[in-house]
């Protein structure tokens, strides 16, 4: 069977090679990558986060481009396929000589990048909420981490359900860091947590699960969950009828759009939280949602945090380049370095210089009816967790991704 | 007490899984010694016309009893004609055949449909178990997995269309003799399991979810199944599922999950050890 599999890999990559813009091969245009899953079990993700890179790269052109010049992005598909991002990141760097990658939806995919970027001295910006530490002066991280996340809605959700927390999250580092700051989280708050169960992106039966945690019995949990596939787990909870006996919080809900591939009865009340929701109520938030919706068009992918914070970093990488003077990677770095802020439609985000990573206001929400109710704000919440144990301006040399909350 | 009424329930439903998923293939490979390695698709053909039936409209159990079946049936019919007739008794050329069949499938639904996950919620609600509740769906599930498996059975022990197609396995030039066209009966056997995979297909759709490339998933584990259940495809079938699927389940239970999988191929191969001809190798000749 691995022939078969190994071959139908081999020959999907070599059909859907990278799709080049039409300016491809212009002298006067900068060219940036964009890096994502827009096919496969993580293209619920990927997808959006593409066409928000690209919104972001028409707005910077059509108000006249950066320093004079436009900018000409190079979209690149990775088939949520870790083997593709080295390939298509190594192109990137070396055959178009990108300024800047905007991408990695996983966090093992972008661990597959970075280091290839830094090597190459080529500026990455990842926008994908994920598990915190990544030390490195080559990349800045929009995405939210659970220093931001954890730390409000693990008490939100013990304080509304009650204190025993079982958690269930997808089975790769992301999952993993996750649900041991849920267990740190948990037992600071006086809560007991009941234990953990992991799921690689390819299971789709939660059967066994859960009546494990049924036989458990715990008054919440946390579900993690990532990719289309685990959509299957909301859809068997409601079907076995557990909806409204054990309370259901995520911090990642919504980030796959699952409210909207859900139905009501089988997504009401979850609780999730993120720094961007669609319904965050200012009229810039209005507009961005409109003109999202005419990119995105007819997909069933409207505009959640992990778009958001992918339409956030091109711009937050023209603020740098503005500040800069020039596209030069080591002089746009410390610009970036020097707290620089934008002012994004859902609200702002500030560098962090030392540990690259941004401040961010954090909602809690319920979702309700393929939408969220937001229920709760807390301002310009620093990424404390990273900025712990990440010293750049110290050790500018580091490349580790620390493990937090142990 | 309900704890182990619901083990009990999980380790069925684990049964009934992989029942559904190899009985097309038990009828197909078991009986008629193609090995059709497009069987994972011929389920995710079933799963995607259920699914597109539903969104589109058609009422769930239709969309499952007999839309699936029929298209399937269909698409079994087609390559039947096309390809499978012109290659019995030649298991090498069918392999690779119904392999490049495979990729087609896989293709062709990628471009109509995207290479990416729909599905749809499983009907029914929930029923409670003393302090624990269940789908009414699994219920539903390892009913019908235990009537396909009795019904194939007793059509062909006991119709006179099974005694001619088990005799034109058996031996097709008697069987042309006594002036039944063996052609004929091996296009009938193939269309009819194409259509229970069609069927298995659909009803295991709202559990899973559907994507071009989930047959991959299914068609080790059915392909496993047959090969360990030996000569008597039906019964057979049945039996390596129950071991495999109590397995399964109980290392689920203790373990994870991956364990529960690790543990149900480690017993394939532990069997195929003792018994190299599979479970009913030592049934009498002619048992299903």
């Amino acid at each position: 069977m691995m022939h078969r599999r190994t071959f139908f890999k081999a020959t999907t990559g070599i059909v859907a090679a990278p799709f080049i813009s039409k300016y491809a091969f212009a002298d006067d245009t900068i060219k940036v990558a964009a890096i994502h899953d827009v096919s496969g079990v993580l293209d619920i993700l990927g997808k959006p986060m593409a066409s928000m890179v690209a919104m972001a790269i028409d707005e910077i052109n059509q108000a006249g481009g950066l320093l004079g010049r436009k900018i000409e992005l190079v979209n690149f598909d990775t088939q949520s396929n870790n083997q593709l991002y080295g390939q298509y990141a190594t192109e990137a760097a070396t055959r178009y000589r990108v300024a800047a990658v905007f991408g990695a939806v996983t966090s093992a995919s972008r661990e597959v990048i970075r280091p290839i970027l830094r090597r190459y001295k080529t500026l990455l910006f990842y926008s994908t909420q994920y598990e915190g530490g990544v030390c490195d002066r080559n990349i800045f991280c929009l995405g939210t981490t659970p220093g931001q996340k954890t730390v409000k809605i693990v008490p939100y959700a013990m304080k509304k359900f009650g204190k025993r927390v079982y958690t269930v999250a997808a089975d790769y580092n992301f999952g993993h860091i996750v649900s041991k700051w849920h267990k740190k989280v948990v037992e600071e708050n006086g809560g007991k947590f009941e234990g953990v169960e992991f799921f690689p992106l390819e299971q789709t039966d939660f059967g066994p699960t859960l009546k494990k945690i049924q036989s458990i019995k715990p008054d919440l949990v946390m579900a993690d969950l990532v990719g289309s596939n685990h959509i299957g787990f909301f859809r068997q909870w409601t079907a076995a009828g557990m909806s409204g006996r054990i309370g259901l919080a995520s911090t990642i809900f919504g980030t796959g759009n699952e409210q909207l591939f859900t139905n009501p009865a089988e997504h009401n009340g979850i609780l999730t939280s993120a720094t961007y929701f669609p319904e965050i109520d200012t009229p810039q938030n209005k507009e961005f949602v409109a003109r999202a919706a005419k990119v995105t068009g007819t997909d069933r992918s409207p505009i959640n945090e992990l778009p958001a914070m992918s339409y956030y970093a091109p711009k937050l990488w023209a603020e740098g380049v503005k500040a800069a003077g020039t596209f030069d990677r080591d002089k746009v770095i410390q610009a970036l370095e020097g707290n620089l802020t934008y002012n994004g439609p859902g609200g702002p985000v500030t560098v962090d210089g030392k540990c690259h990573h941004v401040s961010h206001d954090i909602y809690i929400a319920q979702a309700k009816n393929h939408s969220f109710e937001l229920l709760e704000k807390y301002d310009q919440l620093p990424p404390s967790d990273t900025a712990a144990v990440c010293d750049l301006a110290a050790n500018p040399n580091d490349t580790k991704q620390y493990v937090l909350g142990n | 007490m309900d704890y182990a009424l619901v083990l009990i329930i999980q380790a069925l439903s684990s049964i009934a899984m992989l029942i559904l998923i190899s009985i097309g293939l038990a009828i197909m490979f078991g009986m008629m010694k193609v090995i059709n390695f497009a069987h994972g698709e011929f389920l995710m053909i079933g799963a995607y016309t259920s699914v597109m039936s539903v969104n589109a409209g058609v009422n769930f159990w239709v969309a499952t009893f007999i839309v699936a079946p029929l298209s399937v049936a269909v698409v079994g019919l087609v390559v039947e004609r096309l390809i499978i007739r012109y290659l019995y008794g030649r298991l090498i050329e069918t392999m690779l055949a119904t392999w490049g069949l495979s990729l087609l499938l896989m293709g062709a639904v990628t471009v109509i449909f995207g290479n990416t996950v729909t599905g749809i919620s499983a009907p029914l609600g929930s029923v409670h178990i003393g302090a624990y509740s269940t789908s009414i769906y699994e219920l539903v599930l390892i009913f019908f997995a235990a009537a396909l498996t009795v019904g194939s059975a007793v059509f062909l022990k006991m119709t006179d269309i099974g005694l001619v197609a088990r005799a034109a396995m058996q031996n097709p030039d008697i069987t042309a003799v006594l002036g039944f066209d063996p052609n004929r009966i091996y296009c009938v056997t193939f269309v009819i399991g194409a259509a229970i995979t069609g069927l298995a297909g659909a009803l295991i759709a709202p559990l899973t979810g559907v994507s071009p490339g989930m047959g991959l998933a299914f068609v080790a584990k059915a392909f496993i199944t047959v090969i360990c259940a030996g000569p008597a495809v039906i019964v057979g079938s049945a039996l390596v599922a129950t071991t495999f699927g109590v397995v399964n389940t109980i290392v689920t239970f203790v373990a994870t999950p991956v364990f529960g999988e690790v543990a149900l191929l480690l017993s394939a191969i532990v069997l195929l050890r003792v018994m190299p001809n599979g479970l009913t190798s030592r049934f009498k000749r002619g048992a299903l």
